[in-house]
């Protein structure tokens, strides 16, 4: 009996200090919770530098033809993936670009829903390494003409002229950045079927 | 049934007692003692610290950065010791850096930061650092983070009453511990007394460039020159210096430097020496010495041998030199943010001194002297004497402040920082350190304005703090709230080498001036390499150049033919990215020096003898990109007097 009423009460201060302890490490873990859920989905993409070069994203954002690919990569969260070191070759269509699409195609993909489908389709647009319409050019004259991009297809490069074309869609420029090449093109590079 | 009453009495004070402890706990988190020191000193993921500290690296020779509250350790300076990593002293470019009159010296003894000011008020602009065993001085650019200039300091062995600024950097200073014959020469140990001498140099520092120059040396009778401090405010234009074995023993000092009762503080009115000077006064001496300097545009240092120095004896100059007696060999040296009280601790004194700086104009216009040494007036001790703090420890060492009248006082022997009250000279608080600590830090707690948040406690001796590393454990810091009346001590961290002193900055005093790569259209190297379509390979007898390209991610040119067994290959490697954080590095096989790691803009030079026939690779160092693994190439090396033609091609082009 008395070593009952003994623990009890021992129970009971433990109790009340584990109480004073949990309600402790709460108020840290929400404080702590406070700060690290901050993180932004923009990654290296939230680095303030003006200073530097202008990365791949910055130079896409200063473009008034590429309106409607910075509003895809940035419905599809992949800012990230264009500030990164690289190096990265990334084709942009331009808006006319786009707009060869079949009406609402954009509209579509650019749904919450569709989120998946179109970083697919942007992602296509990326390759590793720097390629320029010179490097491109190149790598037709050494029979290496075909472009492997960051969705694991592989690209046809071909040179008509004085023009190079890849997917069928025509580098109309080559902008050197910071991380990488930005090649215009006038088509939005689709799987062949 | 008693026991039991009495068991549930004893079960009710317990339950009372855990109210109470969370009550405490309670107020804890609101900033009184102990509780949530974690949250204090923990800076979340993605956040900045608010101050940074430079923290000397002590016999490592360099000088780190930290982040204060965090202790998060950023980068270690390499000042005046080689380093692997950053290619400093390796490098062609920064060999220079290292040369003294004593030819190339690879390590060094790095002792007191001290960042510029204006108006006695941290400026941010650069941090000067002493060199204790091969005297010379430091200047640390806080825009590059990088050593851009070392002078070596003539006469002079020792160098550890440095390298203090005065409240516009019109000088750094640098004092001998270890009195020397001036000119060094041959001559009997035992005949130290009346020949040696305390050289005491003042280098005039360039307001814009922050070049220094070496202005003066003060020949000073010869004494240990142990620490040093500036006047602040209303003593600016004085500097004043510990002395201790004025004994002038030359042997086993632990007993023959500890006869007197009193050493000095020297008390040096370095205005009236400067007019002194520049009326034409002092003597110019043979003297060798380097200087080297790192240019940011041409990424190379270039040193230079000077052969004289203007010297100046403390009897030519009447009325600007004196000696304030302070008790048992003071080592600290330290004057209050107003620039009255001169704190002299002596290490083997049960107490602190202060003396005032008013008293002491005032026995000078008086001319109350109690003697002279060498013909400098030695001041009376009660006519300086401010007051002192009494007994507050043992083995007082430095003394920092808070800005709010507090001074704080470390205490070797009994391992303790103690908080005092200038004026009433009262202890208000005391806190253990762990262990045996040497100088602290206040950022700006040296200067005119102190921001008294955190002091930072540099310990010598850790033992059981950390896990154990062998033999060889490391030394620490240790960092304090001194926001309260009392001192709480939040976080201590590991430091690299000896953690000698530091000197502590808000971070946006220096933050927005980082530097974030070098501009290509600045670079002047001499064998820079501007454009990939520029590099080529030259040959100049049995020496090859290399004027070689860096880019994500690919060496232009990647594949070297027609190199000779014998040859001494020079690779000048231009970093061409304009980015900021993208270094790349370089190293070939048995090079017999450290890889470069090479910052965007910048182009640097490796030396790599062609001892062998065969085909040898290089190689990107630093994880740079996607493709790093891909940024390598090679060297053939043909016999010597092979007809392989010289030729280079990146992409066999």
């Amino acid at each position: 009996m008395k070593t009952t009423i003994y623990s009890l009460f021992v129970a009971g201060a433990l109790i009340i200090f584990s109480a004073c302890t949990s309600s402790e490490t709460q108020e840290g873990g929400t404080e702590s919770s406070n700060v690290t859920t901050d993180n932004t989905p923009l990654g290296q993409a939230s680095v303030v530098d003006s200073e530097s070069d202008p990365n791949i994203l910055q130079v896409a954002i200063g473009s008034p033809d590429h309106t409607t690919l910075v509003a895809a990569v940035q419905a599809a969260h992949i800012e990230h993936i264009l500030v990164n070191a690289g190096p990265l070759t990334v084709f942009a269509p331009t808006n006319a670009a786009f707009d060869k699409l079949p009406e609402g195609t954009v509209e579509t993909l650019l749904k919450p829903e569709n989120v998946g489908d179109l970083t697919k389709i942007l992602t296509r647009h990326a390759a590793p390494g720097s390629y320029n319409i010179e490097a491109l050019k190149k790598e037709v004259r050494k029979g290496r003409n075909k472009l492997y991009m960051a969705t694991d297809d592989y690209f046809e490069i071909t040179v008509e002229g004085d023009d190079v074309y890849v997917n069928g869609a025509k580098v109309l420029a080559s902008i050197q950045t910071s991380n990488g090449i930005v090649n215009v093109v006038d088509e939005v590079l689709l799987p062949k079927e | 049934m008693k026991l039991t009453k009495y068991l549930f009495a004893a079960a009710l004070a317990g339950a009372a007692l855990s109210f109470t402890s969370c009550d405490s706990s309670k107020k804890e988190s609101k900033g009184a003692l102990g509780g949530n020191l974690a949250e204090r000193s923990f800076v979340a993921p993605g956040e900045h610290d608010e101050f940074y500290a430079f923290v000397s690296g002590g016999f490592s020779g360099q000088l780190s950065v930290y982040g204060l509250p965090s202790g998060r350790l950023f980068k270690v300076i390499p000042v005046f010791s080689v380093d692997g990593e950053k290619a400093y002293g390796f490098n062609e470019e920064t060999k220079a850096m290292l040369n003294t009159s004593y030819g190339f010296v690879p390590w060094g003894d790095s002792h007191h930061p001290d960042i510029s000011q204006t108006d006695g008020v941290l400026d941010g602009r650069w941090v000067f650092i002493n060199e204790n065993n091969t005297p010379r001085i430091a200047r640390i650019s806080l825009e590059t983070f990088e050593t851009v200039e070392i002078i070596e300091i003539p006469n002079t062995a020792g160098n550890h009453s440095s390298a203090y600024v005065t409240d516009n950097t019109e000088y750094v200073i640098a004092g001998t511990r270890f009195s020397v014959p001036v000119p060094q020469r041959d001559m009997p140990i035992n005949e130290y007394k009346g020949n040696f001498k305390g050289a005491l140099s003042f280098l005039k520092v360039d307001p814009e460039s922050g070049e220094m120059d070496l202005s003066f040396q003060i020949m000073m009778p010869g004494f240990d020159y142990d620490k040093a401090h500036p006047g602040r405010g209303k003593s600016h234009g004085w500097f004043f210096y510990t002395t201790y074995n004025t004994e002038e023993a030359h042997t086993l000092l632990e007993v023959n430097a500890s006869q007197n009762d009193k050493d000095f503080i020297a008390a040096i009115n370095w205005k009236k020496i400067e007019e002194y000077v520049a009326n034409g006064g002092g003597k110019m001496m043979p003297a060798k010495y380097a200087h080297n300097i790192y240019s940011d545009e041409t990424h190379t240092a270039t040193s230079t041998m000077k052969t004289e120095v203007l010297t100046v004896e403390p009897k030519d100059v009447p009325g600007a030199i004196y000696f304030l007696p302070t008790p048992k060999s003071p080592h600290g040296c330290d004057v209050d943010p107003s620039g009255e009280y001169i704190v002299g601790s002596g290490k083997l004194s049960a107490n602190v001194t202060v003396h005032s700086f008013t008293k002491m104009l005032d026995a000078i216009e008086n001319e109350k002297f109690a003697g002279e040494a060498y013909g400098i007036p030695i001041l009376n001790f009660e006519d300086v004497l401010a007051g002192t703090v009494v007994q507050p420890g043992l083995g007082p060492l430095h003394t920092e402040f808070d800005g709010k009248g507090n001074a704080y006082t470390t205490f070797f022997i009994s391992s303790e920082v103690v908080k005092w009250k200038l004026g009433t000279w009262e202890v208000i608080d005391r806190k253990p350190t762990y262990y045996s600590v040497g100088h602290l830090m206040i950022p700006g707690g040296n200067s005119r304005k102190p921001f008294g948040k955190y002091l930072v406690a540099m310990n010598k001796i850790t033992k059981d703090r950390y896990l154990p590393t062998g033999p060889e454990v490391t030394q620490s810091a240790q960092l304090y709230d001194i926001t309260g009346d009392k001192m709480e001590l939040l976080l201590d961290f590991p430091t690299v080498g000896e953690p000698h002193y530091a000197a502590g900055i808000p971070a946006d005093l220096v933050a927005p001036n980082s530097k974030k790569y070098f501009k290509l259209e600045d670079n002047k190297h001499p064998y820079a390499t501007l454009n990939e379509k520029d590099v080529k390979v030259v040959r100049d007898g049995n020496t090859v150049h290399v004027y070689m390209t860096m880019i994500r991610s690919h060496f232009a040119p990647d594949n070297i033919e027609g190199i000779q067994e014998g040859d001494k290959v020079y690779f000048h490697v231009t970093n061409l990215e304009q980015d900021y954080d993208v270094p790349h590095g370089i190293s070939m096989i048995g090079a017999n020096t450290s890889e470069l790691l090479i910052m965007p803009g910048q182009t640097e030079t490796f030396v790599w003898n062609a001892n062998n026939q065969g085909v040898w690779p290089f190689y990107c160092t630093d994880f740079c990109s996607a493709l790093h693994q891909e940024m390598q190439g090679y060297v053939r090396v043909s016999p010597k007097g092979s007809d392989v033609p010289l030729k280079w091609s990146l992409d066999d082009e």
